[in-house]
């Protein structure tokens, strides 16, 4: 499902790619709080086992195999934070090493398979282990419905970022009903798998489950090769108030830019219209909401030919959401940097 | 997807182009693709250009063309899903040999097909004239947050790590007369899974342990800083203006 | 066994319990002076790794104390600490966590704020100690065993520690391995605790040793007359290969 450069239009790959930046510096913060210190390492090894794992062939019939995507288990296993790292990261190193997907469409890319998989899946997993009764077959039960669930649910999302921008003018319902109904199936698959696996954890190790964390008595650490209770966690130092501002920052930022941006993306004439209108097929005259925004007669104006200016007024509009999104990361960054407190190292995991 | 080994993918040499600063080619290279994905799909001459452009680089660069081509077959998928395209989609259609093809179908089909190969063509060129590590200072240079470049470091470091215990783990499975033949294995297959996660875990918790023993206190220390010249910018920059122009004249023509 | 006025490590009444309530020291005593070379023998779940976290700082909270070349161990002092006490953990490749041989050895002085060419001149003097300066830009995983072990000797030796304690250091090593860590350590001038299984290798490179068991220091003197004790041996699950007579062996101290 990797989505390569050109199949979504530029405008909506922007948008994702603030949404994208926006989710992945909330779930740095939030990663921070699941694992504090030891992010880093863990979130790494644990990118590197997703990455593994989607190397492991599970074999259907008749040759035919398939393998795990990885975001419910990540969320699942490491929490919805460190999950969503983990995949984007394994993502991006896809994108930038593999040519697996898009460098354009990393934000979609990232938005569909890391974000929506990971959230959803594990939204529904805590809201059966809530209902379903305290046990290891209910933590396993809730994974299967959680990952069957997310394959699909990223189906949806891809619908509805392809109904946003895609580049080609294929009946949304064929998209949708080919998308959902193709992924369904890679659900069911993913579901057995992603159950089996943590069942395989939760039997040995229940204490490495983040979502099954509320089984244990008292978290527990292996330190040579026994299991001893970890010190009470303490909570985290960074405050709550700048978290909460950081959210705002973000969903903000994401809001204004992704209005900004999809009213240029209205503005602007699209290829397909373009040959629409040029064929004269342009019958029922797609009304565009932002045909009377300010955005949309600002900057036309000064360059008589509408093509041209459109198409600067596309890339410039790309370009700054690039800016703002990289502003966004950067004001997180210091923000970080100011805070990172010397932890006490005396209750991490050892 | 996203198979075989990472290191494969770089190509030893001394171009000009492996030389130049890491963060100058990410920049370089998301630019060209940014630039070409705003390209209207009607300039199909700008596309050709593109791809000369591109050509040139890896001429540049002493890439070979069986390599690059080699590597563009990762985009076989979509080539696949693109060919359908023609068939699904709405609009005016035309009659090819008897078949029934949308126009717009026809144009989205070659949108994709361009665009994506070219994507696919330029990270490619990216992969094989910057070393891995470089990659990633080179992404910390671009200001991604370090806790992400921290992460996508470790994942390289431990990627062949852990597959190699995966395939140990395979190994030890079949040595004892286990093959993983269909749905009915899947229990023994996602408990190996399940196995490599606490291996890696637990490796993790280790490697925090090494990490805070030499004085790890949440941030990374800088030990090579990558810098560019602006000469180094204005040779790598180069590219994606000289696509840039070409994406302006394909909106004004 | 030198005068103790220079000591390099003292540790005095220290115990520890696991918030779980089980006791792992109870109550250890002893010092090394500079320059010594000691091996911390004992049987599985004496306690011995227990010991080494607390002598960085890593676990703490019980009772006792734990002093560095005069430095106590605590929150207050964490940063010298860690910088003083180099710990070469069993696996190197827990170790050895950067992209190249050369960052992971620039890791911890970097950490300690050192940069540009002092930090340069300790990473390659560090190499140069194990043998291993032309090996700077490898990627570690692609060392062997032995020479990734001397890469995580070299690592803590860059921050130039005022003691280095190795973690069952012989583990894992072919013969030759073996020969050539042995040599390395006998030619350093720093205070080193070895914690090892491997009596003929402590015998072989340690004058003096301490056994720790059931939490406590069990015996303490040169290394000889302990391994000769077949009572104290026997007592603490503490066995000599098959063959090898310690009586027989003439070690210059």
């Amino acid at each position: 499902m990797h989505v390569p450069d050109g199949f979504i239009d530029a405008p909506t790959s922007a948008v994702t790619g603030v949404v994208a930046a926006g989710a992945l510096a909330v779930s740095l913060r939030g990663a921070r709080r699941e694992l504090d210190e030891r992010t880093a390492p863990l979130a790494g090894l644990v990118a590197a086992f997703i990455f593994a794992v989607q190397m492991l062939n599970f074999p259907v019939a008749a040759g035919t195999s398939g393998h795990l995507l990885g975001g419910a288990l990540a969320a699942i296993l490491v929490g919805p934070y460190t999950g969503v790292l983990c995949v984007s990261v394994v993502l991006l190193m896809q994108g930038v090493l593999f040519a697996d997907g898009g460098l354009t469409a990393l934000g979609v890319n990232i938005t569909d398979m890391a974000i929506v998989t990971t959230v959803v899946s594990y939204a529904v997993f805590r809201v059966l282990l809530a209902v379903l009764p305290r046990g290891r077959r209910s933590v396993t039960v809730a994974s299967f419905v959680a990952a069957l669930v997310s394959v699909p649910a990223a189906a949806v999302a891809f619908t509805l970022i392809y109904a946003a921008g895609g580049t080609t003018d294929v009946a949304i319902g064929k998209v949708a009903t080919a998308m959902i109904g193709v992924h369904v199936l890679i659900g069911i698959g993913e579901a057995v798998i992603t159950a089996l696996t943590v069942g395989a954890v939760v039997a040995v190790r229940p204490d490495l489950v983040h979502g099954a964390r509320g089984l244990q008595q008292r978290l527990k650490l292996r330190v040579d090769g026994a299991l001893v209770d970890a010190p009470a966690p303490t909570a985290p130092v960074a405050a709550r108030t700048s978290r909460r501002t950081l959210w705002v920052t973000g969903l903000v930022a994401s809001l204004v830019l992704a209005g900004f941006v999809s009213f240029y993306a209205s503005a602007n004439p699209d290829g397909l219209e373009k040959v629409a209108h040029d064929k004269g097929i342009d019958k029922n005259a797609r009304k565009h909401a932002a045909s009377d925004s300010p955005l949309a007669d600002y900057g036309v104006k000064d360059v008589s030919d509408a093509r041209l200016s459109g198409g600067l007024a596309g890339v410039i509009g790309v370009g700054v959401t690039v800016v703002a999104g990289s502003a966004v990361f950067w004001a997180v960054r210091r923000r970080r940097t100011a805070d990172a407190s010397p932890a006490s190292t005396l209750n991490t995991g050892v | 997807m996203g198979a075989g080994h990472a290191h494969r993918l770089y190509r030893h040499g001394h171009s000009p182009v492996h030389a130049l600063p890491p963060h100058t080619k990410l920049a370089a290279a998301f630019a060209f693709v940014v630039v070409v994905v705003s390209t209207p799909r009607e300039a199909m001459w700008a596309f050709a250009v593109y791809a000369v452009l591109l050509a040139y680089v890896a001429r540049h660069a002493r890439v070979p063309a069986p390599f690059l081509l080699k590597r563009l077959l990762i985009e076989v998928p979509f080539v696949a899903f693109a060919v359908l395209m023609p068939f699904v989609a709405e609009g005016e259609r035309v009659h090819v040999l008897g078949l029934s093809l949308s126009l717009n179908g026809l144009w989205g089909a070659w949108n994709v097909l361009a665009k994506g190969t070219l994507g696919v063509a330029v990270s490619v060129l990216l992969a094989a004239t910057t070393e891995l590590r470089e990659l990633l200072l080179g992404l910390q240079r671009l200001k991604l947050p370090p806790l992400l470049v921290q992460i996508a470091s470790f994942m390289i470091r431990y990627g062949d790590v852990i597959t190699d215990e995966m395939r140990r783990m395979r190994i030890a499975r079949e040595s004892r007369g286990f093959e993983a033949r269909g749905v009915r294995h899947w229990g023994v297959l996602a408990k190996s899974a399940g196995a490599l996660f606490i291996r890696s875990y637990e490796r993790g918790e280790r490697v925090h342990l090494a990490m805070v023993s030499r004085g790890y206190a949440g941030s990374m220390p800088v030990i090579d800083e990558v810098t560019a010249s602006r000469a180094q910018w204005s040779y790598a920059l180069a590219l994606p203006c000289t696509a840039l122009v070409v994406c302006l004249l394909g909106w004004a023509l | 066994m030198g005068p103790v006025s220079t000591a390099s490590l003292e540790v005095s009444g220290l115990a520890f319990a696991y918030p779980d309530g089980h006791q792992a020291l109870f109550g250890v005593d002893f010092s090394i002076g500079r320059g010594e070379r000691v091996a911390l023998l004992g049987p599985n779940g004496a306690g011995k790794t227990t010991l080494v976290l607390h002598l960085n700082g890593i676990l703490g909270g019980g009772t006792g104390t734990v002093t560095v070349a005069g430095l106590p161990v605590g929150k207050r002092h964490m940063a010298a600490i860690r910088q003083k006490v180099g710990i070469v953990f069993q696996d190197p490749d827990d170790q050895l966590f950067m992209p190249t041989v050369r960052e992971d050895v620039a890791f911890g002085p970097a950490a300690s704020g050192i940069k540009g060419a002092a930090l340069e001149e300790r990473v390659r003097t560090a190499l140069e100690r194990v043998g291993m300066a032309d090996f700077a830009d490898r990627p570690p995983h692609h060392l062997s065993f032995g020479q990734r072990r001397r890469v995580a000797v070299a690592t803590v030796l860059a921050m130039e520690p005022e003691i280095l304690v190795l973690d069952e250091p012989s583990s894992n090593l072919d013969p030759a391995s073996r020969r050539e860590l042995a040599d390395i350590l006998r030619s350093l001038d720093v205070t080193v605790l070895m914690v090892t299984h491997d009596l003929p290798y402590a015998l072989e490179l340690c004058p003096r040793s301490l056994i720790l068991s059931d939490g406590v220091i069990a015996a303490d003197g040169p290394t000889g007359e302990l391994l000769c004790d077949d009572t104290l041996m026997r007592a603490h699950r503490l066995e000599l290969p098959f063959g090898f007579d310690p009586k027989s062996v003439t070690m210059g101290a």
